[in-house]
């Protein structure tokens, strides 16, 4: 059975520029997404983990462009997203939307539950008055809430109802990608699993497709059938989520596995622990990214990157000592 | 028979606001020995933190207040200490690492004069000496070229760095009893790990009793010995490491541990639905009468909208609060 391609990134670069001196000259660059390529499958999750300030926010909006990509190419069903003008582009989001982590800060407080969900079918004019009321309803029911809660206002929720409103907005236009940036972390652990099942029905009915990005990688690797690990805006390793896991080449995912706390005081484990801090993307290190913290250094690892290789069954991994010979 | 250390009983601190009043910490009881680490876990809210500062007395007043219970260290009731006898205590016996690193460290003080302001207040050094001390310590939790980095300001440091810089000054006068609010959740999976390492290195080598606040369980099964559940301002179940995971009495944390992925069960076989607890906590301002979970409890009865279960033993040190148990 061959997967039909839903999105495919090329290439992708972010370089945020550093202001500095009198006139405000562009005196260096973060770079915060630094060659990406990946694709997303029809009906597929593609979990993106990596530690903070990896570039994984910055992979997801810039899908969306919301922030414009310096370089690479985007592909949402074969249509090049990075050449669309502003009106193409906005009828290409219907398509895709997004979920922010902060189930807070990105609900419009003044505005009720009704006008914050129904909001998308407006502008898109797909529905008004009561049959927008009617499609409000539906959606709210289907992310576990009641058409009543349509009067009510954000601070009346808590932190995993809010979330749902933000799931429910997104899902309003009947998009084929949602990028779930964060969309569990904040909430509590209780509460992570509601929002983990009701994302996963949601794929079911709906075929939908996720760029589920998170640092814990338990729950990415619940949720995604790939994975791909992020370190210092490159992906290093990427994989059907039994391989990574079984199977991690790079040395960082190795180390990032080792780490993952286990609740379960039988399971002992052999932990990696990486000397050090991740570096800054302002100036990163030479060669291979993570040379500066990885165990099996060599010399080659601090002058040359390595090439992002597939090494068989959709298996990619970015080091020059792996797979080992 | 292990030394008792700290013992808290009938703890109750509430918070009067303008909404009303509300029980944070509603009758809390645990204890530590000398050399343990217990982990207290539970939902946003549940009164963790408010517990860990009603131990040092930092319950901010108003609008809140420490209106019962007695909190037992070596022998002597902190809640009757003078405030010159409570700062003498704190930062020097018991010291504590907060839930934002950013709010307990000064930015506008070098992080080694944070730490020479305590040491010189506790141990009477001289300036020398305290810096030396300092240095010491940042040398202790894994702060490379610690000389330089005694001089910097937190705003100079990554996150682990801070977090170690936290550790360092909460353990620079060998307090017998460490209080770790949270001291890993910001940070990213690889820095926790070489933080916990720490941890567990330092208590080996200095004896530092530790109380171990997070939400996280995996955290929890890698360092605790002890476990403290607690719901909406109780105490719901408190037994060993291995039978709060191996044999969990309260349906609360029953559902707690099934509701978690994890990955090295995911990637082994066939992928499970995750169980969900559904509904959500109730407001600290409007508690229901009876058990605080009765309304999300998948075995709830009639008797635990009405009556609130007490803390009992179901096996030996296993306690928890559930009328099914009787
Ligand atoms: N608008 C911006 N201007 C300048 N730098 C930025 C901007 N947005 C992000 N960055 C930087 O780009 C890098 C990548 O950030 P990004 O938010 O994508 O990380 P992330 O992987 O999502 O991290 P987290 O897990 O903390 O959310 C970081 O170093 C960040 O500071
Ligand atoms: N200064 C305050 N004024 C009013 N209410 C407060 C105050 N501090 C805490 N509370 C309330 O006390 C309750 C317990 O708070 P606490 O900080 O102990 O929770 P916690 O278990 O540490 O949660 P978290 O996991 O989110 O840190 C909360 O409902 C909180 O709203
Ligand atoms: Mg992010
Ligand atoms: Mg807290």
């Amino acid at each position: 059975m061959a997967a039909e391609t839903l999105l495919e990134v090329n290439n992708l670069k972010k370089y945020f520029p550093i202001k500095g001196g009198v006139f405000s000259q562009t005196i260096g660059y973060v770079y915060a997404v630094d060659d990406v390529s990946f694709t997303v499958d029809k009906g597929e999750t593609l979990g993106l983990v990596g530690e903070s300030g990896c570039g994984k926010s910055t992979t997801g909006r810039s899908i969306l462009r919301l922030i414009e990509p310096t370089d690479g190419k985007i592909y949402f069903e074969g249509q090049d997203v990075t050449a669309l003008d502003k009106n193409a582009m906005r009828s290409l989001r219907r398509e895709m939307q997004i979920i922010f982590q902060d189930p807070y800060a990105s609900l419009n407080p003044r505005m009720t539950v009704g006008s914050i969900v129904g909001e998308p079918l407006e502008i898109h004019k797909i529905a008004r008055g009561s049959e927008k009321t009617e499609r409000v309803a539906s959606l709210l029911q289907k992310v576990g809430l009641r058409a009543e809660d349509m009067r009510k206002y954000p601070h009346e929720f808590s932190g995993g109802q809010r979330q749902r409103i933000g799931i429910a907005r997104a899902i309003a236009l009947n998009p084929k990608l949602i990028v779930c940036d964060e969309p569990v972390s904040a909430l509590d652990v209780s509460i992570q699993a509601q929002v983990i099942n009701l994302l996963e029905d949601l794929q079911e009915e709906f075929g939908l497709s996720y760029l589920f990005i998170a640092h814990n990688l338990n729950v990415v690797e619940h949720i995604s059938d790939r994975v791909a690990v992020m370190y210092l805006g490159q992906i290093v390793e990427l994989a059907p989520d039994t391989d990574l896991y079984n199977d991690p080449q790079h040395p960082y995912t190795e180390a990032l596995l080792s780490a993952v706390p286990i609740p379960d005081p039988t399971v002992t484990k052999k932990r990696i622990i990486l000397e050090g801090d991740v570096p800054s993307p302002i100036d990163p290190p030479s060669g291979c990214h993570f040379h500066t913290r990885c165990m099996y250094k060599e010399k080659i690892c601090e002058e040359e990157a390595p090439e992002f290789k597939h090494i068989g069954s959709g298996h990619w991994v970015a080091c020059h000592f792996r797979p080992k010979a | 028979m292990q030394e008792l250390l700290l013992d808290i009983r009938g703890l109750r601190t509430q918070f009067f606001t303008d909404d009303g009043l509300a029980r944070a910490v509603d009758g809390v009881s645990y204890s530590l020995e000398k050399g343990e680490t217990v982990g207290v876990v539970g939902e946003s809210g549940c009164g963790k933190s408010v517990t860990a500062l009603s131990i040092l007395r930092l319950i901010p007043d108003p609008p809140g207040k420490i209106v019962d219970g007695e909190i037992i260290f070596e022998g002597t009731d902190l809640l009757h200490l003078s405030s010159a006898d409570m700062r003498r205590i704190r930062g020097n016996d018991i010291s504590m690492i907060f839930q934002e690193p950013m709010t307990s460290l000064n930015p506008v003080f070098t992080i080694g004069n944070q730490i020479t302001e305590a040491v010189r207040l506790h141990q009477g050094l001289n300036k020398r000496d305290a810096l030396a001390k300092a240095v010491e310590a940042l040398k202790l939790v894994g702060i490379p070229v610690p000389e330089r980095r005694v001089h910097e300001y937190p705003h100079q440091l990554s996150g682990g760095m801070r977090q170690r810089a936290m550790i360092a000054m909460a353990l620079s006068c060998n307090p017998k009893v460490l209080i770790a609010d949270e001291p890993t959740t910001a940070l990213d999976v690889t820095i926790e790990a070489q933080i916990l390492d720490l941890m567990r290195t330092l208590q080996d080598e200095l004896g530092t009793a530790i109380i171990m606040i997070t939400h996280d369980l995996g955290v929890i099964a890698d360092i605790a010995r002890k476990v403290v559940v607690m719901y909406a301002g109780k105490v719901v179940e408190q037994a060993p490491v291995e039978q709060i995971f191996g044999s969990p009495n309260h349906p609360y944390t029953q559902g707690l541990l099934q509701s978690l992925p994890r990955v090295d069960k995911d990637a082994s076989g066939a992928k499970q639905r995750l169980q969900e607890i559904p509904g959500i906590v109730p407001s600290l301002l409007n508690l229901p009468a009876g058990c605080k979970f009765a309304s999300r409890c998948p075995s709830v009865m009639p008797q635990c909208h009405e009556q609130e279960p007490p803390l009992e033993p179901v096996a030996p040190n296993h306690y928890s609060a559930c009328w099914l148990n009787h």
